[in-house]
């Protein structure tokens, strides 16, 4: 359904005093999702992943620098095709009501993704289905409740008639009950034939919803694994920030890694995770280890079996 | 949708400007009371070698100038509440009169400059936000910084010597043509002679609003909502008018009533510069002639029209937005 | 792929370098408007006052070599009457929008730490200034003086602290309720301490940004008030007066007399916005993309 290949952007940026810099921000991506299956990437806040859903929706900023290549149904997502297709066969569920117009009701700002026929009788149908009533239609963004927002989001993306979904953190400090129930939406859209991108910082919103999970570190993909493979001490994980992420959860061992990642602005020519990693040998610091196959899943590191 | 809240606010709002408007009056009579300008002296101008000491005295008594400051200030203000601004020593007739008709001359200039620098002035914001950093752009924004630093009489008088000197299009000043009596004066003579001083506010009138909806609009193209809007499939000047005139409008109507001050500013010095007969005329006449009451009558006057337009800008924000009908802030 | 992307962005890199990017550019504006001033400054303190006595010989010239913006009826040399007059509004903007600034200060900061009715007191000592057209103000307070340079000095100082007011108040309550403030607090330092160590240094500045864009204001206002007649006297070399001077004359074609006093005025100012403006983007950290 939608393969990314070698995607890359970077920024031009301002230092401190008079100089420029060119920063990387998303590095060497590559995924996959199919038909039915839920895909999420997890990475600490400020990773670089909405700009992932941006690419892909064609949507980046203008001083953005992009390179790689994006497939959608076995064919090159162009520029044009993706004015053709967002809004009808991919949508976009955005983090918060913030997304909304401030001004304009939000029956007619969900009317707007419907493409055609009937628009109104199809808003109030989608609405039904995720239990809006019709007093929802003229209410403001600023006056729904968060469960409501949700809904209008989920509904809003569903009602163009969507065969693939990007969610980029659809669950931001929301309710627990809430945010099942959102998840709840995404799974039963993935069972009716969906592909879903779920974008989140949280492994815990991750592991609940998708099939798999690709883990983003500094930009770069550094492991792909089904989710079955989050079990036990994470012997079958594959890269060792993914064995850390896992046992640092409440349910696990509850044991943080020491250290920080890395951000964007300092160029790392190494594997980026090297300076936490017990495993580093010489390789990891001249050189970034590619992506491969390893057991069903794809895992960047040298070490890795 | 209105509910109690809202005229409660409008209610304290309009509290608050009689306070200040009663600050004014005390301000005001303050400092003109100090001035060292003698109102009598300024009366008599240069009839001065042929006035006597009894005279004088007779027309200081005559406007109560003998007695102290407080009870004058009592007085005017006791007049002033039943809205008698007391009588011009220069225009002799009651200072209401004067300024009721004046203002109507004024409010004709500025309500010309007002919508047209209104217009001109959004329409240019908007297209050099959508133009933003192109060349269009930079002329569009050149130019409103530009007008910004130009000085309005400057500009009146450049207007006067290349189109009523040079090309003899308009009249070189006054309100209506000179030796004409005024029941002869036609709507074309008007016309004719408020064209110059209209223009000159409305062109330094753009800058401001323009460069306003410029920024707003650049803003509202680099939110969130317009992100998710060409995420959803919409684009170019459909997506303009559904989300971007629609979060812009309210805040450029709100600021061209703000704008009320540097308008009655404007055109004070668009009037002297064409001898447009105005309150802006008037102000700087009271002012030079020591012609006190009609001086404290403008200068509450012009309070009252600044505050009037705030107000109105206030009123507009709460009534149209939704998260203020609410009485949230946002 | 990351070593192509890496070599091809720092080609780019090379490619901008020499090239100005918008900060060197923004540098070199302020630096090319400050010159202009300075200009003016020089040239007026070298220009002798024998070019602006009264010289019927040589009046109602147009421009010429000699006398680049011509002369006026009496014979005046009016390039040297105009920067004379610049030099002086200059001097006066200073001190006007300097003591403009220093109000700001005291009542932004007064309004932030004095606690709630002194704060109540600020606004709506704002509100009653921003209600009376500038202007008007200024006819007012400039009346009450009895005109001069006194009246101006005293009327834009009085009329401009208004929204520098407001940003400074805002700035001050956002620092202290910083961190290092707070801590500062907690380890028993004087309210007093704070405000000259931690507050005021943070706000320099905005008080030097608030300067120099109130400057140009300044200028404009006391040329306006000179040229209604409220301002420096007619005796003086100031833009005001040249320009209502001038306003007898138009009608007989002697366009220089207000044309290019205007336009100096108007350069003047400019350049004092422009400087202000830029200087304004050079320390917004909201700036640094793009």
């Amino acid at each position: 359904m939608l393969e990314v290949n070698n995607l890359s952007i970077s920024f031009i940026q301002y230092e401190k005093g008079l100089k420029q810099k060119t920063i990387q921000v998303i590095s060497d991506l590559n995924i996959k999702i199919s038909k039915g299956e839920i895909l999420a990437i997890v990475g600490s806040s400020g990773s670089g992943k909405s700009l992932l859903a941006h690419a892909i929706l064609g949507i980046l900023p203008k001083n953005a620098l992009m390179s790689g290549t994006i497939l959608y149904d076995g064919r090159e997502l162009t520029t044009k095709r993706q004015k053709k297709l967002r809004g009808n066969e991919i949508a976009f569920i955005p983090q918060s009501v913030n997304f909304l117009d401030p001004l304009m009701k939000v029956g007619s700002q969900v009317r707007s993704s419907v493409s055609a026929g009937e628009k109104k009788e199809k808003q109030r149908k989608i609405f039904d289905r995720y239990s809006l009533d019709s007093r929802t239609d003229s209410l403001f963004p600023f006056q729904l409740s968060g469960g409501m927002a949700r809904r209008v989001l989920v509904a809003s993306a569903v009602v163009g008639g969507a065969k693939l979904i990007v969610a980029d953190e659809p669950t931001p400090g929301l309710h627990p009950e809430v945010v099942n129930e959102t998840l709840g939406h995404l799974r039963e859209l993935a069972n009716q034939g969906c592909a879903i991108l779920l974008i989140t910082h949280d492994i815990g919103t991750a592991l609940n919803v998708a099939d798999s999970i690709a883990v983003f570190y500094s930009g770069i993909t550094i492991e792909i694994s089904p989710v079955s493979d989050f079990s036990g001490k994470g012997e079958s994980l594959r890269h060792p920030y993914t064995k850390a992420l896992w046992n640092a959860l409440p349910q696990n061992d509850f044991n943080p890694i020491d250290g920080f990642q890395p951000s964007h602005i300092e160029q790392h020519s190494g594997c980026p995770f090297n300076s936490r990693c017990t495993f580093k040998s010489s390789e990891c610091v001249s050189k970034l280890p590619l992506i491969r196959d390893v057991r069903f899943g794809k895992v960047r590191c040298y070490h890795a079996t | 949708m209105i509910n109690t809240s809202f005229f409660k606010l409008i209610l304290m709002k309009i509290l608050r400007v009689l306070s200040l408007l009663m600050a004014l009056c005390f301000i005001s009579f303050f400092l003109v009371s100090h001035s060292p300008i003698d109102p009598v002296q300024a009366y008599v101008g240069a009839d001065m070698t042929r006035v006597g000491a009894e005279q004088r005295d007779q027309i200081a008594k005559h406007w109560g100038l003998d007695k102290p400051p407080v009870e004058r200030f009592l007085l005017w203000g006791k007049s002033i509440l039943k809205g008698d601004m007391g009588t011009s020593m220069i225009y002799r007739s009651p200072v209401s009169e004067v300024i009721k008709q004046r203002f109507l001359a004024s409010l004709a200039l500025m309500g010309i400059a007002w919508i047209l620098s209104g217009i001109l002035g959004f329409i240019m914001g908007i297209i050099a936000a959508m133009m933003n950093g192109s060349w269009i752009d930079k002329i569009i924004k050149w130019y409103s910084l530009t007008l910004a630093s130009t000085p309005t009489f400057w500009l009146g008088l450049l207007l006067l010597m290349v189109l009523s000197v040079k090309f003899g299009w308009f009249p070189i000043g006054m309100g209506v043509p000179a030796g004409v009596l005024a029941e002869e004066v036609t709507l074309a003579n008007r016309i004719n002679h408020i064209i110059l001083p209209a223009l000159t506010l409305s062109i330094t009138g753009v800058a401001n609003i323009a460069l306003h909806t410029r920024q707003k609009l650049i803003d509202v193209l680099e939110s969130d909502y317009i992100l998710y809007a060409r995420a959803k499939g919409e684009s170019g000047f459909k997506l303009l008018l559904r989300h971007g005139l629609r979060n812009i409008a309210l805040p450029a109507v709100t600021l061209q009533f703000a704008s009320l001050s540097e308008l009655f500013g404007g055109s004070v010095l668009a009037e002297q510069v064409f001898s447009y007969p105005g309150l802006g005329q008037a102000t700087v006449q009271a002012g030079l002639r020591g012609d006190l009451p009609l001086l404290l009558g403008i200068v509450l006057f012009s309070a009252l029209f600044v505050f009037s337009g705030n107000l109105i800008a206030d009123i507009i924000y709460k009534l149209v937005d939704p998260r203020l009908k609410e009485g949230k802030s946002i | 792929m990351t070593e192509i992307l890496t070599v091809l962005s720092k080609k780019k890199f090379i490619n901008i370098l020499p090239k100005l990017n918008r900060r060197h550019s923004t540098l070199l504006r302020v630096t090319f408007s400050s010159l202009i001033l300075l200009c003016i400054i020089a040239a007026s303190m070298l220009l002798s006052n024998d070019r602006i006595a009264t010289n019927f010989d040589l009046k109602n010239l147009p421009p010429s070599m000699a006398h680049p913006f011509g002369t006026d009826w009496l014979g005046r040399d009016m390039f040297t009457r105009t920067i004379k007059g610049l030099s002086l509004s200059i001097y006066i903007g200073i001190i006007a929008s300097l003591s403009s600034v220093i109000i700001a200060l005291i009542l932004g900061m007064g309004a932030a730490t004095l606690g709630k009715a002194f704060d109540t007191f600020v606004t709506w000592l704002v509100d009653l200034f921003l209600g009376m057209p500038h202007l008007v103000a200024l006819i007012l307070i400039a009346f009450t003086v009895g005109g001069g340079a006194k009246g101006v000095i005293i009327g834009v100082a009085c009329t401009h602290w208004t929204s520098l007011t407001r940003v400074i108040r805002a700035e001050v309550l956002q620092l202290r309720s910083a961190e290092f403030v707070q801590i500062s607090r907690q380890m028993g330092k004087k309210p007093l301490w704070i405000a000259i160590h931690h507050i005021l240094p943070h706000l320099v500045p905005q008080f030097f940004i608030g300067f120099v864009l109130l400057f140009p204001h300044a200028i404009l206002h006391e040329a306006s008030i000179t040229f209604l007649g409220f301002g420096l006297s007619p005796h003086k070399p100031a833009i005001g007066v040249i320009l209502s001077e001038s306003m007898k004359y138009l009608s007989t074609g002697m366009w220089w007399l207000a044309f290019f006093p205007g336009l100096l005025l108007f350069v003047t100012v400019r350049a004092f916005d422009s400087i202000g403006e830029n200087l304004r983007l050079l320390f917004d950290p909201h700036n640094a993309h793009e």
